[in-house]
């Protein structure tokens, strides 16, 4: 395949000498979005961090297509309550223009606080700046690291809705960690499951009746997922209101 | 107005200029100890160059860049937390500096001018040497605005955006060596710190962006520093300990207008 932006090939990780991840291998192709799912503790966090040259591979290798941008979305950020720092101010970091900054903003819906102070805001208006961080790196492939924490329900439904309607307009490829198994595996192509090492990996349907993703997610829950659909007939916008549902997200 | 006077303003507005962004610095990366460092370890550099005989200037500001080289390489692959390297590369150095100094010939040493610095007793030759010094870390600065404030807000976030993250943090800490260095001269070891962090943290109370809180440090310090030897002159009272606290003075009003 030549659409490969990523591919991680027998990938272990040692860290103060305890092995966090050991012989991973999949890959990330344009335009399509692959997701990290495991326990707690699973070495998902350090795995996204060696694709982000963050931290050291022990062995194996991680290739990545020559020039790839990268846009990252960390799990949390923690700002120093001593800088003041405007939201439109964080985001021109990237070195993107006023101009530039304004766009990526109102792609992901919070043009109204480019004034407001970065520790002011609240955490599903946190995880759209840094998505329209990640953006403004016009990237080909996305790393989100758990892009809904802090976020309520219905929020995470519309945060993983916008991320789908990103990398339809954008066809980059995606990389996502995530907790929120059944949100995710409406929008996702292709999941793999971690705990130290990949137990399974696959279409998200193909997963959750595999024995080795109910042994480590318990079956009731197994069961859950494979009839989960996501189905509503309105939307909230992140001001609260109510917006009629769209058709960018792939509801099933 | 005497020559004196004109002299010790021209040094301390020039330090003040560039104290102001990187106190800036020391507020959001919380390196108020390593300023403290930098000085500390300055008192064993002056001891250096008068065991021998050469450039006390010099040798403090060679020094001071060798451990801010030191304190980059430790950041990065040190067991011991920070702090407490940095605690100790401070003492050490004090010690090591007091040791040498009880070694040097002269008897008469003015420990004083080197704990409260002596900005009346400064050179022309100094005040150029504080130009050309403020100019490369001013210019530095300006040009590495951004890069430097975004390390400032996130390292991963910046490194896994393609900024060479430990190159700049390594600059930054050398421009942060100069600037103490030079600020050492004019408020002394002790006071070094505070010409660095009060000026940013009154700055604070006024700002709503980053940049704009540099430009009010740099602003708040010269006021600090022409309070501080107007004061000195009129009332004959000590010209660093009357900066310190004319910025102090400042940094109260500001957060009163704040609040």
């Amino acid at each position: 395949m030549t659409d490969k932006l990523l591919e991680l090939e027998n990938v272990s990780i040692t860290l103060s000498g305890r092995q966090i991840v050991r012989d991973v291998s999949f890959h990330v192709a344009a335009g399509q979005i692959v997701t990290l799912i495991g326990p707690n503790g699973a070495g998902k966090t350090t795995l996204v961090r060696a694709v982000l040259g963050l931290c050291a591979v022990s062995s194996g290798a991680i290739h990545s297509r020559r020039g790839l941008r990268v846009g990252y979305m960390p799990q949390r950020l923690h700002i120093n309550r001593h800088m003041p720092l405007p939201v439109l101010q964080f985001l021109r970091l990237s070195g993107a223009s006023r101009e530039q900054v304004l766009t990526a903003l109102a792609e992901t819906g919070i043009e109204r606080l480019h004034a407001a102070a970065m520790q002011n805001v609240s955490g599903g208006e946190l995880q759209r700046i840094l998505l329209a961080r990640a953006l403004l790196r016009n990237p080909q492939l996305l790393v989100l690291d758990e892009p809904v924490q802090g976020v309520d329900l219905s929020g995470q439904t519309e945060l993983y809705d916008l991320i789908t309607k990103v990398r339809n307009q954008h066809g980059c490829g995606v990389l996502m960690v995530s907790h929120d198994l059944q949100l995710v595996m409406a929008t996702t192509d292709t999941v793999v499951c971690l705990n130290h090492h990949v137990c399974c990996h696959g279409h998200p349907d193909h997963v959750s009746n595999d024995p080795a993703f109910i042994e480590l997610f318990g079956e009731q829950f197994a069961r859950k997922l494979a009839v989960y659909h996501h189905d509503h007939d309105h939307e909230h916008d992140v001001h609260g209101d109510v917006v009629p549902g769209s058709d960018s997200g792939s509801h099933s | 107005m005497e020559e004196l006077i004109l002299r010790a303003l021209s040094a301390g507005l020039l330090v003040a200029v560039i104290t102001g962004p990187m106190g800036c610095f020391v507020i959001w990366q919380r390196m108020a100890y390593f300023g403290d460092t930098l000085a500390h370890s300055a008192l064993l550099g002056i001891a250096l160059s008068l065991l021998l005989a050469i450039d006390t200037n010099l040798t403090v500001l060679v020094g001071g860049i060798c451990i801010a080289l030191l304190l980059a390489w430790t950041e990065s692959s040190s067991r011991i937390p920070l702090d407490t390297v940095l605690g100790m590369v401070a003492h050490v150095a004090l010690a090591g500096g007091v040791i040498l100094m009880g070694l040097t010939q002269q008897g008469q040493i003015d420990w004083l001018a080197y704990l409260f610095g002596d900005l009346l007793a400064v050179s022309w030759r100094e005040v150029i040497q504080t130009a050309l010094l403020g100019g490369v870390v001013l210019t530095t600065v300006v040009v590495c605005w951004r890069k430097f404030v975004a390390l400032a807000v996130d390292r991963d976030l910046a490194q896994a955006e393609g900024l060479a993250v430990r190159r700049y943090q390594t600059l930054l800490l050398v421009l942060m060596a100069i600037t103490a260095t030079t600020a050492m001269q004019i408020v002394g070891v002790l006071l070094v710190t505070a010409l660095l962090i009060i000026p940013a943290a009154a700055a604070r109370q006024l700002a709503n962006t980053p940049s704009q809180m540099a430009v009010y440090a740099s602003i708040i310090g010269c006021l600090g520093v022409l309070a501080g030897v107007a004061a000195s002159y009129f009332a004959d009272i000590a010209t660093g300990p009357a900066i310190v606290v004319a910025s102090f003075a400042i940094y109260l009003l500001a957060s009163l207008k704040r609040s």
